[in-house]
């Protein structure tokens, strides 16, 4: 053995012992970055909360490519943290492969299902959150038009679109509601040029209000909804703050409160498919001093009433991937 | 479909086009020249993120616009140095540009702005605003002529009104002056140039300076102008369906703003209209949007007249011993 090989043993050996005693939680972002104003960056904001109530600390990672997921989740895994966290569905193929070989390992991955014993599967119910965006779209909308801009045409896009024309209906049956995606490559995500060309063929159309689920291309939606005066709905995290008075609401996903929630539970973390929606708080609308002005008395109390039947259960939003088809047009 | 319909088509069409159409006219300068450009993609994300970026810092788009060309001339000036300089793989050094730009935007911007690799939103003055041209308003209750000046001349920014200038100047600079005659030569055979005892190595980083300049242009439409700020990735593959339209107009200039603005219109329609219905046949809206594709491959198979690529195209200049 030379000198070398004894030092990386010795190093190896001490990373290991180190990390074994520590069971510390870890969070992977995936490639859109910890600050991407989105999904990773409510997710970081989760684990913090977390951080400061329990004086704990946590591990985390901002991956580079697609090729670190795997390194990434092993070398955590490896070094005792548990649980991991990690976001986005992209990770769905490598954790199936992954789980399995660190059984003792709690896993949550949020977006996607992955049936293995020792991982937590977070869910989304969007179209809930879409269906009451949905209604307050038709209920500020003057022409009776609205839009809806998707990024790539996936079903998880248009379970978004099925629930946000649920509401609309809702409260208008005889609205119209455009709807476009932006494309079918992975490009789509990020074509805000393409997005303020939709969003005006929208507006051409007599669209009043748009709802953009469509990540970076969202951004061109919403400024050119805000250049042309008209509204527009944000998504995922509150984007109410990016046009003030313009921004009529935002659907929002509770990340945070996933990340939040698997982090508290530590190794208890229970395993399974775990479903948000409006009725554990996963998923809601944004009100804040942005958008005070746009959400009147009236509008507020349909949408909460809404909101509590379909926490109750009362009220069923179709969801688009159950069947693949929406009952609505 | 109405008048009022078309007209927005139309003018969702210039937008569309323009950026089409400045980087189609760099990879003009440069294919002309013999040296293959790839890189248009690349150099348009490039310019589109320091134009933005700059912009927001001084708060003047003048300046955005000048720190956008920089930035694409000295992606050009790799490009040259690798293709030219050292004879490299044309094809190869433009791939690696696209690659570089797309990296160094997003780390730079990360870097800089924490917004996930974005600018934050431009306002005001750091933005390309629309123009109104004179009489603009009082000429649109004027019959057809009226709306169409003011709708579709009148009220786009200042790059628009530059791309389409730069086709007549691009088709006088190549074909009216010495130094055309002898970048066209260049492309095509560059023994006879060198033969005059003028440098090959010159006029080929002069087109490719060129190509940077316009790219430049272009991406600062799409950052500041088009767009509020810049979004990783922003250019979503408009330098290749530029590459594409260069072939399509088999390098010449006026042919490059037909084709551009066809392509541009295929755009548009493909917003305005999802899927198009003609009784009882419906045409995909994806179909619209490969189509500029498929008229490429149309065009290269030789069914409608022949694509000749400049001769000297894609070969480093060895001077003889």
């Amino acid at each position: 053995m030379t000198l070398m090989q004894k030092f990386l043993g010795a190093a190896a050996a001490v990373a290991l012992s180190g990390g074994a005693a520590l069971a510390e939680p870890a969070l992977i972002f995936d490639l859109g970055g910890k600050f991407d104003k989105s999904f990773n960056e409510a997710a970081f904001g989760g684990a913090q909360r977390w951080a400061e109530e329990s004086g704990g600390a946590f591990r985390e990672i901002e991956l580079q490519s697609e090729a670190q997921r795997e390194q990434a989740l092993r070398r955590f895994a490896e070094a005792g943290s548990n649980p991991i966290v990690m976001t986005g569905f992209a990770f769905g193929n490598v954790l199936s492969e992954v789980a399995p070989d660190y059984p003792d390992t709690k896993f949550a991955i949020i977006d996607m299902v992955v049936d293995a014993p020792n991982v937590r599967s977070v869910v989304f119910n969007e179209h809930e959150g879409s269906y009451l965006v949905g209604m307050m779209a038709a209920m500020a909308s003057k022409s009776g038009t609205v839009g809806f801009i998707g990024g790539m045409d996936i079903p998880l896009i248009r379970k978004f679109a099925c629930g946000y024309v649920q509401g609309v209906k809702a409260v208008n049956p005889d609205a119209t509601v455009i709807q476009n995606m932006t494309g079918t490559t992975p490009a789509a995500w990020n074509d805000p040029v393409k997005g303020s060309e939709l969003t005006k063929a929208q507006i051409g159309q007599g669209a009043d209000v748009v709802y953009a689920a469509a990540g970076g291309t969202g951004v061109g939606v919403l400024q050119t909804t805000a250049d042309e005066g008209i509204l527009s709905i944000g998504v995922d995290s509150n984007q109410n703050y990016l046009h003030p008075g313009k921004v009529l609401t935002s659907m929002m996903k509770r990340v945070d409160n996933a990340v939040y929630e698997a982090m508290k539970s530590g190794t208890d973390l229970e395993t399974g498919i775990n479903v948000m929606g409006i009725a554990n708080g996963g998923i809601d609308y944004a009100l804040d001093e942005h958008n005070a002005a746009l959400v009147d008395e009236a509008m507020k109390a349909a949408v909460d009433a809404a909101k509590a039947k379909i926490a109750s259960g009362e009220l069923q939003v179709h969801d688009y991937m159950s069947d693949n088809s929406c009952p609505a047009e | 479909m109405d008048f009022t319909t078309l007209l927005l088509v139309l003018d969702s069409t210039v937008r569309l086009a323009t950026p089409l159409l400045l980087a189609c006219l760099a990879g003009l300068f440069s294919e002309r020249a013999g040296i293959f450009d790839i890189g248009l993609e690349g150099k348009m994300l490039m310019a589109a993120f320091f134009s933005a970026a700059v912009a927001y810092a001084t708060g003047n788009v003048w300046l955005g616009l000048l720190a956008g060309i920089a930035s694409s001339m000295a992606l050009s000036a790799i490009h040259g140095l690798a293709s030219i300089t050292f004879r490299g793989n044309q094809l190869i050094s433009g791939v690696a540009i696209n690659f570089l730009a797309a990296g160094v935007t997003v780390v730079v911007a990360q870097s800089w702005f924490r917004q996930g690799g974005r600018t934050p939103s431009l306002e005001g003055a750091s933005r390309f605003n629309p123009i109104e041209l004179p009489l603009a308003e009082s000429l649109s209750g004027v019959p057809l002529l009226g709306p169409i000046y003011h709708e579709l001349v009148s009220g786009h920014t200042v790059p628009v009104y530059a791309a389409f200038a730069a086709v007549p100047l691009t088709w006088w600079i190549l074909f009216r002056t010495r130094f055309g005659l002898r970048l066209r030569a260049v492309g095509e055979n560059p023994e006879s140039v060198d033969t005059a005892g003028v440098s090959v190595i010159g006029l080929r980083f002069a087109a490719v300076a060129i190509a940077g300049l316009l790219c430049g242009i272009a991406g600062a439409y799409l950052g500041t102008a088009l767009q509020a700020g810049f979004v990783k990735d922003m250019t979503a593959g408009r330098g290749f369906i530029a590459l594409a339209a260069l072939i399509f107009s088999k390098w010449r200039p006026w042919h490059a703003l037909y084709a551009t603005l066809l392509f541009g219109l295929l755009q548009a329609i493909a917003v305005r209209f999802q899927n198009i219905d003609l009784g009882g046949f419906v045409i995909p809206v994806q179909f619209m949007e490969a189509l500029p594709y498929i008229l490429t491959v149309v065009i290269l198979a030789g069914f409608v007249g022949k694509a000749i690529p400049p001769r000297a195209g894609g070969e480093p200049y060895v001077k003889e011993r």
